[in-house]
Protein backbone atom coordinates (compact mmCIF):
# COMPACT_ATOMS: atom_id res chain seq x y z
CA UNK A 1 0.00 0.00 0.00
CA UNK A 2 1.34 3.42 -0.59
CA UNK A 3 0.68 6.31 2.27
CA UNK A 4 0.36 9.79 0.90
CA UNK A 5 1.03 12.15 2.79
CA UNK A 6 -1.58 14.68 3.15
CA UNK A 7 -0.94 16.97 6.11
CA UNK A 8 2.53 19.80 4.80
CA UNK A 9 5.54 20.30 7.18
CA UNK A 10 6.85 23.68 8.11
CA UNK A 11 10.45 22.79 6.63
CA UNK A 12 8.51 22.04 3.30
CA UNK A 13 7.87 25.73 2.42
CA UNK A 14 10.13 27.76 0.64
CA UNK A 15 10.11 31.15 1.35
CA UNK A 16 12.28 31.69 -1.75
CA UNK A 17 9.88 30.50 -3.93
CA UNK A 18 7.17 32.92 -2.90
CA UNK A 19 9.87 35.61 -3.26
CA UNK A 20 10.49 35.05 -6.75
CA UNK A 21 6.25 34.31 -7.88
CA UNK A 22 5.51 37.69 -5.95
CA UNK A 23 8.64 39.19 -8.19
CA UNK A 24 6.83 37.93 -11.49
CA UNK A 25 5.18 40.01 -13.57
CA UNK A 26 0.92 39.24 -12.19
CA UNK A 27 2.66 37.43 -8.98
CA UNK A 28 3.15 40.49 -7.48
CA UNK A 29 -0.62 40.99 -5.58
CA UNK A 30 -0.86 37.04 -4.27
CA UNK A 31 -0.34 37.98 -0.87
CA UNK A 32 -3.44 40.40 -1.03
CA UNK A 33 -5.66 36.89 -1.95
CA UNK A 34 -8.51 36.40 0.81
CA UNK A 35 -9.29 32.52 -0.92
CA UNK A 36 -13.01 33.52 -1.56
CA UNK A 37 -12.24 30.91 -4.37
CA UNK A 38 -14.66 33.31 -7.17
CA UNK A 39 -11.29 32.53 -9.29
CA UNK A 40 -12.35 28.44 -9.05
CA UNK A 41 -15.82 29.74 -9.42
CA UNK A 42 -15.98 31.47 -13.00
CA UNK A 43 -12.78 29.03 -14.52
CA UNK A 44 -13.99 26.96 -17.07
CA UNK A 45 -11.43 24.29 -16.64
CA UNK A 46 -11.37 24.05 -12.85
CA UNK A 47 -13.36 20.75 -12.54
CA UNK A 48 -10.44 19.42 -14.75
CA UNK A 49 -7.67 20.39 -12.68
CA UNK A 50 -6.05 18.48 -10.01
CA UNK A 51 -5.84 21.88 -7.72
CA UNK A 52 -8.37 24.27 -8.30
CA UNK A 53 -6.76 28.16 -9.04
CA UNK A 54 -7.94 29.01 -5.28
CA UNK A 55 -5.60 26.14 -3.91
CA UNK A 56 -2.43 26.91 -6.47
CA UNK A 57 -2.53 30.82 -5.16
CA UNK A 58 -2.88 29.48 -1.60
CA UNK A 59 0.32 27.34 -1.94
CA UNK A 60 2.58 29.89 -4.28
CA UNK A 61 2.23 32.34 -1.65
CA UNK A 62 3.21 29.73 0.82
CA UNK A 63 5.87 28.49 -0.22
CA UNK A 64 5.28 24.63 -1.63
CA UNK A 65 6.93 25.13 -5.14
CA UNK A 66 6.99 21.73 -5.50
CA UNK A 67 3.10 21.06 -5.72
CA UNK A 68 2.64 23.82 -7.61
CA UNK A 69 4.99 23.39 -10.43
CA UNK A 70 4.11 19.58 -10.76
CA UNK A 71 0.17 20.16 -11.08
CA UNK A 72 -1.49 19.98 -14.00
CA UNK A 73 -3.11 23.55 -12.96
CA UNK A 74 -1.32 25.84 -14.45
CA UNK A 75 -1.06 24.06 -17.80
CA UNK A 76 -5.16 24.05 -18.25
CA UNK A 77 -5.07 27.56 -17.85
CA UNK A 78 -6.31 28.37 -21.39
CA UNK A 79 -6.16 32.22 -20.08
CA UNK A 80 -9.57 33.66 -20.65
CA UNK A 81 -9.21 35.85 -18.03
CA UNK A 82 -12.33 35.32 -16.50
CA UNK A 83 -10.52 35.10 -13.13
CA UNK A 84 -8.63 38.38 -13.73
CA UNK A 85 -11.76 39.99 -14.65
CA UNK A 86 -14.00 38.57 -11.99
CA UNK A 87 -11.00 38.92 -8.74
CA UNK A 88 -12.11 41.16 -5.90
CA UNK A 89 -8.37 41.89 -4.87
CA UNK A 90 -7.58 42.59 -8.25
CA UNK A 91 -4.97 39.89 -8.71
CA UNK A 92 -3.88 39.06 -12.39
CA UNK A 93 -4.37 35.62 -12.17
CA UNK A 94 -3.58 34.71 -15.76
CA UNK A 95 -0.71 36.57 -15.51
CA UNK A 96 0.37 34.49 -12.05
CA UNK A 97 -0.44 31.32 -14.17
CA UNK A 98 1.80 32.05 -16.88
CA UNK A 99 4.70 33.18 -14.53
CA UNK A 100 4.16 29.42 -13.11
CA UNK A 101 3.99 28.24 -16.48
CA UNK A 102 7.79 29.34 -17.22
CA UNK A 103 8.87 28.55 -13.60
CA UNK A 104 7.75 25.27 -14.98
CA UNK A 105 9.53 25.27 -18.03
CA UNK A 106 12.62 26.93 -16.40
CA UNK A 107 13.12 23.72 -13.80
CA UNK A 108 11.73 21.12 -16.53
CA UNK A 109 9.03 19.80 -13.83
CA UNK A 110 6.36 18.79 -16.39
CA UNK A 111 5.65 15.68 -17.46
CA UNK A 112 7.79 14.29 -20.38
CA UNK A 113 5.80 14.61 -23.45
CA UNK A 114 3.12 16.17 -21.76
CA UNK A 115 1.40 18.01 -24.99
CA UNK A 116 0.61 21.72 -23.79
CA UNK A 117 4.60 22.77 -23.21
CA UNK A 118 5.61 20.97 -25.91
CA UNK A 119 2.94 23.13 -28.10
CA UNK A 120 4.61 26.25 -26.03
CA UNK A 121 8.10 25.19 -27.18
CA UNK A 122 7.73 24.17 -30.71
CA UNK A 123 5.53 27.48 -31.26
CA UNK A 124 8.35 29.52 -29.79
CA UNK A 125 11.11 27.81 -31.68
CA UNK A 126 9.14 28.30 -34.84
CA UNK A 127 8.54 32.04 -34.52
CA UNK A 128 12.22 32.30 -34.14
CA UNK A 129 13.07 30.53 -37.29
CA UNK A 130 10.13 31.94 -39.37
CA UNK A 131 8.80 35.18 -37.77
CA UNK A 132 5.60 33.86 -37.93
CA UNK A 133 3.66 30.02 -37.75
CA UNK A 134 1.96 27.86 -39.57
CA UNK A 135 -0.85 26.47 -37.57
CA UNK A 136 -0.49 22.93 -39.99
CA UNK A 137 2.75 22.20 -39.30
CA UNK A 138 2.75 22.61 -36.11
CA UNK A 139 -0.37 20.72 -35.19
CA UNK A 140 1.80 17.78 -36.85
CA UNK A 141 5.01 18.36 -35.07
CA UNK A 142 3.00 18.65 -32.05
CA UNK A 143 1.98 14.97 -32.48
CA UNK A 144 4.85 13.55 -33.27
CA UNK A 145 6.18 14.94 -30.89
CA UNK A 146 4.17 13.54 -28.27
CA UNK A 147 1.46 11.20 -29.58
CA UNK A 148 1.88 10.16 -33.25
CA UNK A 149 -1.52 8.31 -33.12
CA UNK A 150 -2.78 11.63 -32.96
CA UNK A 151 -1.48 12.25 -36.44
CA UNK A 152 -3.92 9.09 -37.65
CA UNK A 153 -7.19 10.61 -36.00
CA UNK A 154 -7.16 14.12 -36.85
CA UNK A 155 -6.44 12.65 -41.02
CA UNK A 156 -10.16 13.52 -41.67
CA UNK A 157 -9.63 17.01 -40.00
CA UNK A 158 -6.95 16.99 -42.34
CA UNK A 159 -8.90 16.03 -45.50
CA UNK A 160 -11.63 18.77 -44.48
CA UNK A 161 -9.26 21.48 -44.39
CA UNK A 162 -7.75 21.05 -47.70
CA UNK A 163 -11.14 20.65 -49.01
CA UNK A 164 -12.46 24.18 -47.41
CA UNK A 165 -8.63 25.77 -48.75
CA UNK A 166 -7.65 26.29 -44.86
CA UNK A 167 -4.90 23.97 -45.40
CA UNK A 168 -1.52 25.23 -44.80
CA UNK A 169 1.05 22.60 -44.41
CA UNK A 170 3.06 23.08 -47.46
CA UNK A 171 2.29 26.83 -47.61
CA UNK A 172 5.84 28.80 -46.47
CA UNK A 173 5.09 31.20 -43.78
CA UNK A 174 8.32 33.86 -43.57
CA UNK A 175 8.91 36.94 -42.67
CA UNK A 176 11.62 39.34 -44.59
CA UNK A 177 12.89 41.28 -41.38
CA UNK A 178 14.41 37.24 -40.00
CA UNK A 179 17.79 39.67 -39.10
CA UNK A 180 16.17 42.36 -37.84
CA UNK A 181 14.14 39.62 -35.49
CA UNK A 182 16.73 37.84 -34.70
CA UNK A 183 18.61 40.97 -33.43
CA UNK A 184 15.43 42.08 -31.45
CA UNK A 185 15.08 38.53 -29.88
CA UNK A 186 18.69 37.71 -29.04
CA UNK A 187 20.12 38.91 -25.86
CA UNK A 188 23.44 40.22 -26.80
CA UNK A 189 22.15 41.52 -30.20
CA UNK A 190 24.22 39.09 -31.45
CA UNK A 191 22.71 36.46 -34.00
CA UNK A 192 22.62 32.80 -32.31
CA UNK B 1 -11.43 56.52 -42.78
CA UNK B 2 -8.36 54.21 -43.07
CA UNK B 3 -6.47 52.02 -41.02
CA UNK B 4 -3.48 49.88 -40.81
CA UNK B 5 -4.56 45.53 -40.89
CA UNK B 6 -2.61 43.31 -39.10
CA UNK B 7 -4.05 39.90 -40.15
CA UNK B 8 -1.86 37.22 -37.76
CA UNK B 9 -1.25 34.23 -38.49
CA UNK B 10 -4.60 32.13 -38.28
CA UNK B 11 -6.28 34.86 -40.76
CA UNK B 12 -4.37 33.44 -43.75
CA UNK B 13 -4.43 30.23 -42.72
CA UNK B 14 -7.19 28.15 -41.25
CA UNK B 15 -9.42 31.05 -41.02
CA UNK B 16 -9.10 32.57 -44.06
CA UNK B 17 -12.82 33.12 -44.37
CA UNK B 18 -12.26 35.75 -41.74
CA UNK B 19 -9.55 37.66 -43.92
CA UNK B 20 -11.48 37.63 -46.89
CA UNK B 21 -15.08 38.77 -45.37
CA UNK B 22 -13.11 41.18 -43.25
CA UNK B 23 -11.48 43.01 -46.33
CA UNK B 24 -14.49 42.28 -48.23
CA UNK B 25 -16.91 44.06 -45.91
CA UNK B 26 -15.22 46.85 -44.98
CA UNK B 27 -14.24 47.81 -48.71
CA UNK B 28 -17.86 47.58 -49.32
CA UNK B 29 -18.51 50.42 -46.39
CA UNK B 30 -15.52 52.96 -48.08
CA UNK B 31 -13.11 51.76 -45.27
CA UNK B 32 -9.17 51.58 -46.17
CA UNK B 33 -7.24 48.90 -45.02
CA UNK B 34 -3.61 48.23 -45.33
CA UNK B 35 -1.91 45.00 -44.57
CA UNK B 36 0.77 45.65 -41.99
CA UNK B 37 4.35 45.25 -44.04
CA UNK B 38 6.26 42.14 -43.00
CA UNK B 39 4.09 41.59 -39.72
CA UNK B 40 5.05 39.00 -37.56
CA UNK B 41 3.49 36.52 -35.20
CA UNK B 42 1.99 38.63 -32.31
CA UNK B 43 3.73 36.36 -29.79
CA UNK B 44 0.31 34.66 -28.24
CA UNK B 45 -0.13 32.67 -25.56
CA UNK B 46 2.03 29.73 -26.25
CA UNK B 47 5.10 32.70 -26.75
CA UNK B 48 4.02 33.88 -23.36
CA UNK B 49 4.71 30.80 -21.62
CA UNK B 50 7.90 30.33 -22.66
CA UNK B 51 9.54 33.96 -22.73
CA UNK B 52 7.48 36.60 -21.65
CA UNK B 53 10.08 39.36 -21.92
CA UNK B 54 10.60 38.42 -25.90
CA UNK B 55 7.05 37.90 -26.35
CA UNK B 56 6.43 41.61 -26.03
CA UNK B 57 9.43 42.30 -27.49
CA UNK B 58 7.89 40.24 -30.58
CA UNK B 59 4.43 41.88 -30.30
CA UNK B 60 6.27 45.50 -30.20
CA UNK B 61 8.12 44.92 -33.32
CA UNK B 62 4.66 44.70 -35.45
CA UNK B 63 3.48 48.08 -32.98
CA UNK B 64 6.73 49.70 -33.95
CA UNK B 65 6.36 48.66 -38.10
CA UNK B 66 2.85 50.28 -37.85
CA UNK B 67 3.63 53.51 -36.00
CA UNK B 68 6.56 53.62 -39.33
CA UNK B 69 3.90 53.02 -42.19
CA UNK B 70 1.42 55.05 -41.08
CA UNK B 71 1.90 57.67 -38.46
CA UNK B 72 -1.30 57.96 -36.08
CA UNK B 73 -3.49 55.76 -37.77
CA UNK B 74 -4.91 52.83 -35.76
CA UNK B 75 -4.45 49.81 -36.05
CA UNK B 76 -7.34 46.47 -36.57
CA UNK B 77 -6.88 43.72 -35.38
CA UNK B 78 -9.22 41.19 -36.31
CA UNK B 79 -7.84 37.87 -33.92
CA UNK B 80 -8.84 38.06 -30.57
CA UNK B 81 -5.62 36.13 -29.83
CA UNK B 82 -3.07 38.83 -31.61
CA UNK B 83 -5.49 41.24 -30.59
CA UNK B 84 -5.25 40.79 -26.70
CA UNK B 85 -1.64 40.17 -27.01
CA UNK B 86 -0.62 43.55 -28.94
CA UNK B 87 -3.00 45.53 -26.52
CA UNK B 88 -1.49 43.69 -23.36
CA UNK B 89 2.15 44.83 -25.00
CA UNK B 90 1.05 48.26 -24.64
CA UNK B 91 -0.26 47.85 -21.13
CA UNK B 92 2.69 45.78 -19.72
CA UNK B 93 5.48 48.35 -21.03
CA UNK B 94 2.91 52.02 -19.14
CA UNK B 95 2.68 49.55 -15.92
CA UNK B 96 6.33 47.55 -15.43
CA UNK B 97 9.38 50.40 -16.61
CA UNK B 98 11.79 47.37 -16.47
CA UNK B 99 9.89 45.76 -19.22
CA UNK B 100 9.72 49.27 -21.39
CA UNK B 101 13.33 49.23 -21.22
CA UNK B 102 13.64 45.91 -21.99
CA UNK B 103 11.67 45.96 -24.97
CA UNK B 104 13.25 49.57 -26.33
CA UNK B 105 17.00 47.86 -25.90
CA UNK B 106 15.54 45.40 -28.31
CA UNK B 107 14.23 47.31 -30.81
CA UNK B 108 16.86 49.34 -30.52
CA UNK B 109 19.33 46.60 -31.89
CA UNK B 110 17.08 46.55 -34.37
CA UNK B 111 16.68 50.37 -35.50
CA UNK B 112 12.95 50.47 -34.69
CA UNK B 113 11.06 52.87 -32.29
CA UNK B 114 7.68 51.98 -30.71
CA UNK B 115 6.35 55.34 -28.89
CA UNK B 116 3.34 53.32 -27.79
CA UNK B 117 1.14 55.69 -29.67
CA UNK B 118 -0.65 53.33 -32.34
CA UNK B 119 -3.80 52.29 -31.17
CA UNK B 120 -5.04 48.88 -31.32
CA UNK B 121 -8.84 47.84 -32.28
CA UNK B 122 -10.59 45.01 -33.02
CA UNK B 123 -13.05 45.36 -36.45
CA UNK B 124 -16.28 45.09 -34.09
CA UNK B 125 -15.15 48.00 -32.16
CA UNK B 126 -14.41 49.95 -35.36
CA UNK B 127 -17.54 49.09 -36.79
CA UNK B 128 -20.24 49.70 -34.09
CA UNK B 129 -18.28 53.00 -32.38
CA UNK B 130 -16.77 54.62 -35.22
CA UNK B 131 -18.73 53.42 -38.14
CA UNK B 132 -21.95 53.23 -35.94
CA UNK B 133 -25.06 51.15 -36.61
CA UNK B 134 -27.26 53.52 -38.39
CA UNK B 135 -24.63 53.65 -41.36
CA UNK B 136 -24.49 49.73 -40.89
CA UNK B 137 -28.51 50.12 -41.64
CA UNK B 138 -27.99 51.72 -44.45
CA UNK B 139 -25.90 49.35 -46.03
CA UNK B 140 -28.04 46.48 -45.58
CA UNK B 141 -29.72 45.14 -49.20
CA UNK B 142 -30.56 41.91 -47.94
CA UNK B 143 -31.85 41.82 -44.26
CA UNK B 144 -31.17 38.78 -42.67
CA UNK B 145 -34.95 38.06 -41.08
CA UNK B 146 -35.80 35.35 -39.44
CA UNK B 147 -32.08 34.07 -39.06
CA UNK B 148 -32.16 33.24 -35.34
CA UNK B 149 -28.32 33.82 -34.34
CA UNK B 150 -26.41 33.24 -31.39
CA UNK B 151 -23.61 35.53 -30.06
CA UNK B 152 -20.54 34.12 -29.05
CA UNK B 153 -17.53 36.33 -28.37
CA UNK B 154 -15.49 34.30 -27.23
CA UNK B 155 -12.96 35.26 -24.28
CA UNK B 156 -10.10 37.48 -25.51
CA UNK B 157 -11.69 39.89 -27.26
CA UNK B 158 -13.13 41.60 -24.11
CA UNK B 159 -11.04 40.47 -21.13
CA UNK B 160 -9.17 42.09 -19.95
CA UNK B 161 -7.78 45.35 -21.61
CA UNK B 162 -10.27 46.13 -24.18
CA UNK B 163 -12.52 48.59 -22.76
CA UNK B 164 -15.63 48.86 -25.89
CA UNK B 165 -17.81 46.78 -24.31
CA UNK B 166 -18.52 44.37 -21.19
CA UNK B 167 -16.33 42.39 -19.83
CA UNK B 168 -18.63 39.23 -19.43
CA UNK B 169 -22.09 39.82 -21.22
CA UNK B 170 -20.61 41.98 -23.88
CA UNK B 171 -23.58 43.25 -26.53
CA UNK B 172 -22.04 45.68 -29.37
CA UNK B 173 -22.34 42.55 -32.05
CA UNK B 174 -26.03 41.78 -30.62
CA UNK B 175 -26.57 45.12 -31.60
CA UNK B 176 -24.70 44.66 -34.74
CA UNK B 177 -26.55 41.74 -36.00
CA UNK B 178 -29.74 42.87 -35.09
CA UNK B 179 -29.02 45.89 -37.46
CA UNK B 180 -28.82 43.66 -40.01
CA UNK B 181 -31.89 42.53 -39.86
CA UNK B 182 -31.41 38.91 -37.97
CA UNK B 183 -32.97 37.63 -34.86
CA UNK B 184 -30.36 37.77 -31.80
CA UNK B 185 -30.94 34.87 -29.15
CA UNK B 186 -30.32 35.22 -25.82
CA UNK B 187 -27.02 33.32 -25.46
CA UNK B 188 -25.43 32.87 -21.62
CA UNK B 189 -22.35 31.55 -22.70
CA UNK B 190 -21.42 34.50 -25.17
CA UNK B 191 -17.39 34.79 -23.52
CA UNK B 192 -16.90 31.26 -21.78
CA UNK B 193 -13.91 29.45 -23.13
CA UNK B 194 -14.35 27.48 -26.32
CA UNK B 195 -11.47 25.25 -25.74
CA UNK B 196 -8.70 27.35 -27.04
CA UNK B 197 -5.82 25.30 -28.00
CA UNK B 198 -6.73 22.67 -25.51
CA UNK B 199 -8.52 21.12 -28.38
CA UNK B 200 -5.04 19.82 -30.38
CA UNK B 201 -2.94 19.33 -26.51
CA UNK B 202 -5.58 17.85 -24.32
CA UNK B 203 -8.79 16.74 -26.74
CA UNK B 204 -10.92 15.20 -24.23
CA UNK B 205 -11.32 18.45 -22.74
CA UNK B 206 -10.92 20.64 -25.60
CA UNK B 207 -14.05 18.83 -27.05
CA UNK B 208 -16.07 18.82 -24.26
CA UNK B 209 -15.53 22.51 -23.78
CA UNK B 210 -16.70 23.27 -27.81
CA UNK B 211 -19.82 20.69 -27.63
CA UNK B 212 -20.91 22.65 -24.41
CA UNK B 213 -21.03 26.10 -26.69
CA UNK B 214 -22.42 24.10 -29.94
CA UNK B 215 -25.26 22.11 -27.48
CA UNK B 216 -26.45 26.11 -26.02
CA UNK B 217 -26.83 27.26 -29.19
CA UNK B 218 -28.96 24.42 -30.31
CA UNK B 219 -31.01 24.48 -27.18
CA UNK B 220 -32.00 27.42 -27.29
CA UNK B 221 -33.11 26.84 -31.59
CA UNK B 222 -30.72 29.09 -33.18
CA UNK B 223 -29.97 28.77 -36.89
CA UNK B 224 -26.21 29.52 -36.42
CA UNK B 225 -23.43 30.88 -34.44
CA UNK B 226 -22.12 34.00 -34.65
CA UNK B 227 -18.22 35.13 -33.64
CA UNK B 228 -15.60 37.05 -33.72
CA UNK B 229 -12.11 34.89 -33.28
CA UNK B 230 -10.63 32.63 -35.26
CA UNK B 231 -9.77 29.69 -33.14
CA UNK B 232 -13.15 29.74 -31.82
CA UNK B 233 -14.59 29.34 -35.39
CA UNK B 234 -11.90 26.21 -35.74
CA UNK B 235 -12.77 24.79 -32.64
CA UNK B 236 -16.60 24.80 -32.95
CA UNK B 237 -16.35 24.08 -36.85
CA UNK B 238 -13.38 21.73 -36.98
CA UNK B 239 -13.98 19.76 -34.27
CA UNK B 240 -17.65 19.89 -34.30
CA UNK B 241 -17.59 15.69 -35.67
CA UNK B 242 -15.28 14.99 -33.13
CA UNK B 243 -17.34 16.27 -30.02
CA UNK B 244 -20.80 14.88 -31.67
CA UNK B 245 -18.95 11.70 -31.60
CA UNK B 246 -18.46 11.97 -28.25
CA UNK B 247 -20.77 13.58 -26.36
CA UNK B 248 -24.49 13.55 -28.49
CA UNK B 249 -25.69 14.80 -32.10
CA UNK B 250 -25.56 18.68 -32.13
CA UNK B 251 -25.25 19.98 -35.84
CA UNK B 252 -24.44 24.04 -35.61
CA UNK B 253 -23.19 26.26 -38.41
CA UNK B 254 -20.12 28.47 -36.98
CA UNK B 255 -19.58 31.82 -38.72
CA UNK B 256 -17.73 34.74 -38.55
CA UNK B 257 -19.96 37.95 -37.72
CA UNK B 258 -18.62 39.74 -40.80
CA UNK B 259 -19.77 36.99 -43.31
CA UNK B 260 -23.20 37.63 -41.86
CA UNK B 261 -22.52 41.63 -42.73
CA UNK B 262 -21.31 40.91 -45.83
CA UNK B 263 -24.49 39.09 -47.07
CA UNK B 264 -26.84 41.13 -45.42
CA UNK B 265 -24.43 43.76 -47.95
CA UNK B 266 -25.53 41.48 -51.03
CA UNK B 267 -22.31 40.14 -51.64
CA UNK B 268 -22.11 36.63 -52.53
CA UNK B 269 -21.52 33.36 -49.99
CA UNK B 270 -18.34 33.10 -52.24
CA UNK B 271 -16.75 36.16 -51.83
CA UNK B 272 -16.97 36.05 -47.64
CA UNK B 273 -15.41 33.14 -48.03
CA UNK B 274 -18.58 30.82 -47.09
CA UNK B 275 -17.50 27.43 -48.89
CA UNK B 276 -14.82 27.39 -45.95
CA UNK B 277 -17.13 26.19 -43.38
CA UNK B 278 -16.38 22.22 -42.51
CA UNK B 279 -20.58 22.20 -41.04
CA UNK B 280 -22.07 24.21 -43.61
CA UNK B 281 -24.30 27.50 -42.91
CA UNK B 282 -26.09 27.04 -46.43
CA UNK B 283 -28.85 25.54 -44.83
CA UNK B 284 -30.24 28.77 -42.99
CA UNK B 285 -28.02 30.73 -45.38
CA UNK B 286 -28.99 30.28 -48.71
CA UNK B 287 -31.99 32.41 -48.95
CA UNK B 288 -29.81 35.66 -48.18
CA UNK B 289 -27.09 34.54 -50.86
CA UNK B 290 -26.70 36.92 -53.72
CA UNK B 291 -27.78 36.00 -57.10
CA UNK B 292 -26.92 39.37 -58.34
CA UNK B 293 -23.96 39.81 -61.26
CA UNK B 294 -21.40 40.42 -58.53
CA UNK B 295 -22.50 37.16 -56.80
CA UNK B 296 -22.52 35.47 -60.35
CA UNK B 297 -19.07 36.83 -61.43
CA UNK B 298 -17.55 35.94 -57.96
CA UNK B 299 -18.61 32.60 -58.52
CA UNK B 300 -17.83 31.96 -62.05
CA UNK B 301 -14.56 33.52 -61.06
Amino acid sequence: MKIKQSIRYDSERSSQFTKEVVSRPGGEMIQACIQCGTCSGVCPLSNYMDRTPRQIIYLAREGFGDEVLHSRTIWMCTSCYACSVECPRGIKITDAMYALKRMAIERGTYPRRFPIPVLARTFFAMVRRNGRTNESQLAAILFLKTNWLQLLNNARLGLDLIRTGRFSMFKWERIEGRAELNAILSDDGKPE
Amino acid sequence: MQYVYYPGCSLKGTGRAYEESVLAVFDKLGIQLAELEDWNCCGATAYMSVDEHRSFALAARNLALAERQAPDTAMVVPCSGCYLTLNKTCHIVKDYPEIAQEVKTALDRAGLEWKNRVEVRHPLDILVQDLGLDTIRQAVVRPLKGLKVAPYYGCQIVRPYSTFDHQIYPTSMDHLLEALGATVMHYPLKTKCCGGSMTGTVPEVGKRLSYILLNEAKKREADLMATVCPLCQFNLDAYARDAAHAYGPVNMPVVYFTQLMGLAFGLSAKQVGLQRNIVSAMGSLKKFCSTGAAGAAATAK
